[in-house]
């Protein structure tokens, strides 16, 4: 344990959280560095989802700041949202679109280049290569999370932000999600990530914060492996 | 910077053409409503004449009222509007885009049609033109105001007829100098003064509704 800690690029300080006047959680505090994964634990109901639409920025802190490389989120959002992709409850996925269009739209939107081939490639990727022409309302639950998920992988950020990654997902795609996380941190990205199911994680550094007591403060457990 | 502005507006474009029927709708009812006033109040030509500039201007306000409802909404249900808040351009562009693209849709096709029902209430043609031309300038504030509406309305139980009670005051002076510059003609006195003032209020509505609706939708997206 002697190597250098890494410096921390995300980190949140003295976060409190309130919903509908309930007191979700308070006094917050991790950081986490590049190659690192955080995996946020509690009930239904306890938060998860608060704390990383906080992360995200599309809700404001009412106490304490999330900062990205040292500076407060809401002062560097365009280099933040270059380098932060989310993965919500919902796909974002148009429904009248097929997958390749619905990529495409999603890189211009954040400006990013867009490459056919690249697309197509992800897409096969992750399962869908029978779907390319389809419009996502054909598609499946499953496989419209997958299609959210190659956008995910085409955003080419640094911090993934994924809110339940696996819900909707068969065994086969829990694997590859699980493979995708993995060589994303060892690449050196960083992952938040709130989920229910046991995720196989050999081999990669995990903190693990529990949210759901209000009253303590709350802090990140690093996990040996 | 106007990249973006360009592919929020082609992907709008685009999921508008593959969901036809929403644009016809709002096109129909705005045939429909003003083919009403004539069956109703009677055919003789003269009231038709007086009453026509203001029917069909009421009727291309609500006909873009009836859109406006869903410009956001259908984007928020399925998460893509979170997706585009969270991109690193400026959500103001997002949402001068987005309006652009409803002026496209649903404002150009109200433009085309009004000339047809301009003759159905016997409007001579320079009073036609200028119909025209001040929906050219109107529609476009419709939107832009609409999007201010439709952002801060979002998600709420009844939107859209709160919506409509927040934005209809707000489309009176658009209602006000568009139908009197017809009437203005009509009467000879001439519709510059009243395209005029239309044009200052579209510019007003172009600098201030893009801000407060981008500030509405965040706090909407909270």
């Amino acid at each position: 344990m002697t190597a250098p800690l890494p410096a921390p690029l995300l980190s949140v300080h003295d976060l409190a959280c309130e919903r509908s006047e309930r007191l979700l959680f308070q006094r917050m505090n991790f950081s986490l560095a590049g190659g690192q994964l955080l995996l946020v634990q509690g009930g239904n109901g306890q938060g998860k989802t608060s704390l990383l639409r906080l992360l995200t920025g599309l809700s404001r802190p009412d106490t304490g700041e999330v900062r990205w490389r040292g500076e407060p989120i809401a002062r560097c959002r365009e280099a933040y949202y270059r380098d932060m992709a989310y993965l919500g409850h919902a796909n974002g996925i148009k429904d009248e679109l097929n997958p390749v269009e619905n990529l495409r739209f999603h890189g211009d939107l954040h400006s990013r280049a867009f490459e056919p081939d690249q697309a197509v490639a992800t897409l096969k990727r992750l399962g869908l290569s029978r779907c390319l022409d389809l419009p996502c309302r054909a598609l499946s639950f499953g496989q419209r999370r997958r299609v959210a998920l190659s956008a995910l992988l085409l955003a080419n950020a640094k911090l993934w932000i994924l809110d339940e990654p696996l819900t909707g997902l068969d065994t086969h795609a829990v694997a590859l999600v699980e493979g995708l996380i993995r060589d994303h941190l060892h690449a050196g990205g960083m992952v938040v990530a709130t989920t229910h199911q046991a995720m196989n994680l050999e081999g990669v550094s995990v903190q693990r914060l529990l949210v759901g007591d209000a009253a303590k403060p709350v802090r990140a457990s690093a996990e040996a492996h | 910077m106007g990249r973006y502005f360009l592919s929020v507006v082609r992907r709008d474009l685009t999921l508008a053409a593959r969901r036809r029927s929403d644009w016809l709708t709002a096109l129909f009812f705005f045939v429909m409503v003003s083919s009403l006033f004539p069956l109703g109040v009677g055919p003789e030509p003269e009231l038709l004449k007086r009453i026509g500039p203001g029917v069909l201007w009421v009727a291309a306000t609500l006909a873009s009222l009836l859109s406006l409802s869903r410009l956001f909404e259908d984007d928020h249900r399925d998460g893509s509007l979170e997706q585009m808040v969270l991109s690193p351009a400026s959500t103001v562009l997002l949402v001068l885009g987005k309006a652009m693209a409803h002026w496209l849709v649903y404002g150009i096709p109200l433009l085309l049609m009004a000339p047809v029902l301009g003759i159905q209430f016997n409007l001579s043609w320079d009073a036609i033109a200028v119909l025209v031309f001040s929906l050219l300038l109107g529609t476009p504030i419709l939107s832009l105001l609409g999007a201010a509406g439709a952002a801060l309305t979002l998600g709420l139980r009844g939107g859209g007829v709160l919506l409509t009670l927040l934005i209809l005051p707000l489309y009176v002076p658009a209602l006000i100098f568009g139908a009197g510059a017809v009437d203005g003609v009509m009467a000879g006195t001439g519709a510059e003064a009243n395209l005029s003032l239309l044009g200052a209020f579209l510019l007003v509505s172009f600098l201030v509704a893009p801000w407060i609706a981008a500030a509405s939708l965040r706090v909407s997206l909270e």
